[in-house]
């Protein structure tokens, strides 16, 4: 790029292109969305254009913060989970030789195509009385029954973390690989045991790698719809949730597009703070 | 017995042996350069003598204590990596305390110490800075001061000076050796600059296929090298086939010439090869009799201003002669000359 106005079509079609695809696939259906949630709804039909600010009203109510509350916290404690278990698994990855570490990366892409639905439902088989394995620590003598360990809290929150789990290892992983090594072995000649070096070089070091994984997988687990209705109890159930219930089963589009546009807003304030932060802590 | 010694080392990775059966002294507060051609081991053989990497076979000793066992952590050498590592979340006076942290010390100690090692390596006021604010030759120092923190019996420096532009490196292996002086710390630097060797080092160890091939001062493997790998590797050298005829006299296609010094183990009658260095080497009008000449034919003349580069082609021998411009012969290309290689230029090395 020489800062030169573009000539021709080819220079032009450069700035167009993108233009036209956020145009087209994001504009336009967020737009649709913004203007449905301010429509009013039709008992029994579907909405009608208005402008009120009823559905967003209608939110501001204990039973809908409950669950925005519910969604943020469990979100962020899955992904706080996915990457403290994802950071250390990619780190030895990538110490590996290169054909160890690319069994490894097809390995978690396999896992990576499974879909919610399928993650959903075989965790809620392995947890269950009938067929869970709760029934092979019985057969191990380590239990008197069997037991249902789902839905449950715990079994929401496994779910999550299985389906975040390849996200933040295929996010940390380019920042791990590119890692110098000589950065950990000078602070072992330095004194610092191997522990030691983990966190007070590797771990900051990565920061914004680290950073990068928990908010994309934050985001990826805020929108997680079919787990918490698989896994989980009712009072489990969180906005994405909602939303899918008051847009399909409800038939209530106005309302799911407020609550969808209050969760982005939601999302959106907590990513910026984060980032915030993490910028503050850089530049002291 | 005081300072590091190296018992049979050897290192093997799968099926190539990376060091094989090394046995080194380090004299106390000695300057050592570890030179040869990438591959050969040297970086290896540093990293082992640091804990790095755990010897095959072979023990690692430091004032006659075994070490072979310990992790690299509790042997307290300061080392400088190739790449420097200085650790880009702290900001320059964390990095050179960092070591100091380790231990526990408290943060006024930690400044004061790391403002003192900053005075060492000439670098004071760039204490709060961060590394990324730093240029190339101030990075160098940092991580210098960095190594020294603690004190250490053994300083290790991988490569320290291949990132920095030529200029800039000639200081700094000038301003290296001062330092290390100054301090008469124990030192091993491992290079394949042999100029940056010769700058420094008290001790030159020459390395090739994982062996170390000679010991020696830095001008003793100029003026004495062990075998040819050494001649050739060590400045340029003529290397020019012989046979011994007699203790004191070489044939050289043909002709006779005369040596002053044998090594051990080589008897009459065995191929040898005469290493002689291009500035020995004279040029000699053809048919001018006098003493280890032998005749041939000036292929190319380079003419390089500070001096003049000769190569004469003797039947099978191509001979590099260097000579300053006041000895410029009246030959030129395509002229028959003869060559002299005066005989205590002539060093035997065995094949």
């Amino acid at each position: 790029m020489n800062g030169a106005p573009p000539k021709g079509l080819q220079q032009h079609s450069a700035v167009i292109y993108p233009a036209v695809m956020l145009l087209i696939f994001f504009v336009a259906p967020f737009g649709i969305m913004l203007a449905v949630s301010f429509y009013h709804r039709v008992e029994s039909a579907f909405y009608e254009p208005a402008f009120e600010l009823a559905n967003y009203a209608r939110f501001l109510t204990a039973f809908f913060g409950k669950a925005l509350g519910f969604s943020i916290w469990i979100a962020a404690l899955a992904s706080a989970i996915s990457v403290a278990v994802a950071f250390p698994f990619t780190y030895f990855m990538t110490r590996l030789g290169r054909p160890a570490q690319v069994r490894w990366l097809v390995l978690i892409l396999a896992v990576l195509s499974l879909s919610e639905v399928i993650i959903g439902f075989a965790w809620s088989s392995l947890l269950s009385r009938t067929a869970g394995v709760s029934n092979i620590l019985v057969w191990l003598g380590l239990m008197a029954q069997p037991e249902a360990w789902t839905p449950a809290f715990s079994a929401l929150l496994i779910g999550l973390v299985y389906l975040g789990f390849p996200y933040t290892v295929l996010v940390l992983y380019p920042a791990l690989s590119r890692l110098d090594p000589e950065l950990a072995q000078a602070s072992r000649m330095l004194g610092a045991s191997p522990f030691k070096t983990f966190f007070l070089v590797i771990v900051p070091v990565l920061r914004n790698a680290i950073m990068s994984a928990f908010i994309m997988v934050f985001v990826f687990d805020l929108g997680a719809y079919i787990l918490p209705q698989v896994l989980g109890k009712p009072e489990h159930w969180t906005l994405s949730v909602h939303i899918t219930d008051q847009a399909v089963f409800q038939s209530n589009i106005p309302f799911a597009a407020a609550l969808a546009i209050f969760l982005m807003l939601v999302s959106l304030a907590l990513v910026s703070l984060t980032m915030l932060l993490g910028q503050q802590r850089r530049t002291p | 017995m005081a300072g590091l010694r190296l018992e049979e080392i050897g290192k093997i990775y799968g099926s190539l042996a990376a060091v094989q059966d090394v046995t080194l002294d380090f004299p106390q507060g000695k300057f050592v350069c570890l030179l040869g051609p990438s591959g050969c081991g040297k970086t290896t053989l540093l990293r082992l003598i640091a804990g790095l990497e755990t010897p095959t076979t072979g023990r690692v000793l430091l004032d006659g204590k075994d070490l072979t066992e310990w992790p690299a952590h509790k042997r307290e050498f300061g080392m400088v990596f190739q790449s420097l590592a200085l650790f880009p979340h702290l900001t320059v006076g964390e990095n050179v305390a960092y070591a100091l942290r380790i231990r526990g010390a408290d943060r006024p100690t930690q400044r004061k110490r790391a403002q003192e090692l900053l005075e060492l390596v000439r670098l004071p006021g760039v204490i709060d800075r961060h590394i990324s604010q730093l240029s190339g030759g101030q990075r160098q120092r940092v991580a210098i001061a960095r190594a020294l923190a603690l004190n250490p019996k053994l300083f290790l420096l991988d490569e320290p000076l291949s990132a920095l532009d030529a200029k800039l490196r000639e200081a700094m292996q000038v301003e290296l050796r001062l330092l290390q002086q100054r301090l008469g710390i124990s030192t091993i630097v491992v290079t394949h600059d042999q100029r940056e060797a010769m700058t420094m080092a008290d001790i030159v160890v020459i390395m090739d296929h994982g062996r170390v091939q000679q010991v020696a001062s830095p001008l003793d493997t100029y003026r004495s090298p062990a075998n040819a790998f050494v001649a050739d590797f060590i400045g340029t050298s003529n290397l020019i086939a012989a046979i011994l005829q007699s203790p004191t006299s070489a044939s050289v296609q043909g002709r006779a010439i005369r040596i002053e010094r044998l090594p051990q183990g080589v008897s009459t009658g065995a191929q040898v090869t005469l290493s002689v260095r291009p500035e020995e080497v004279h040029i000699r009008p053809a048919g001018e009799a006098g003493e280890n000449r032998i005749s041939g034919e000036i292929t190319f003349i380079r003419d390089l201003g500070a001096s003049i580069e000769v190569t004469a082609r003797c039947a099978d021998a191509e001979i590099l002669a260097v000579m300053t411009p006041r000895e410029r012969p009246s030959a030129r290309i395509g002229d028959p000359v003869m060559v002299e290689l005066p005989a205590p230029a002539c060093v035997v090395l065995k094949q």
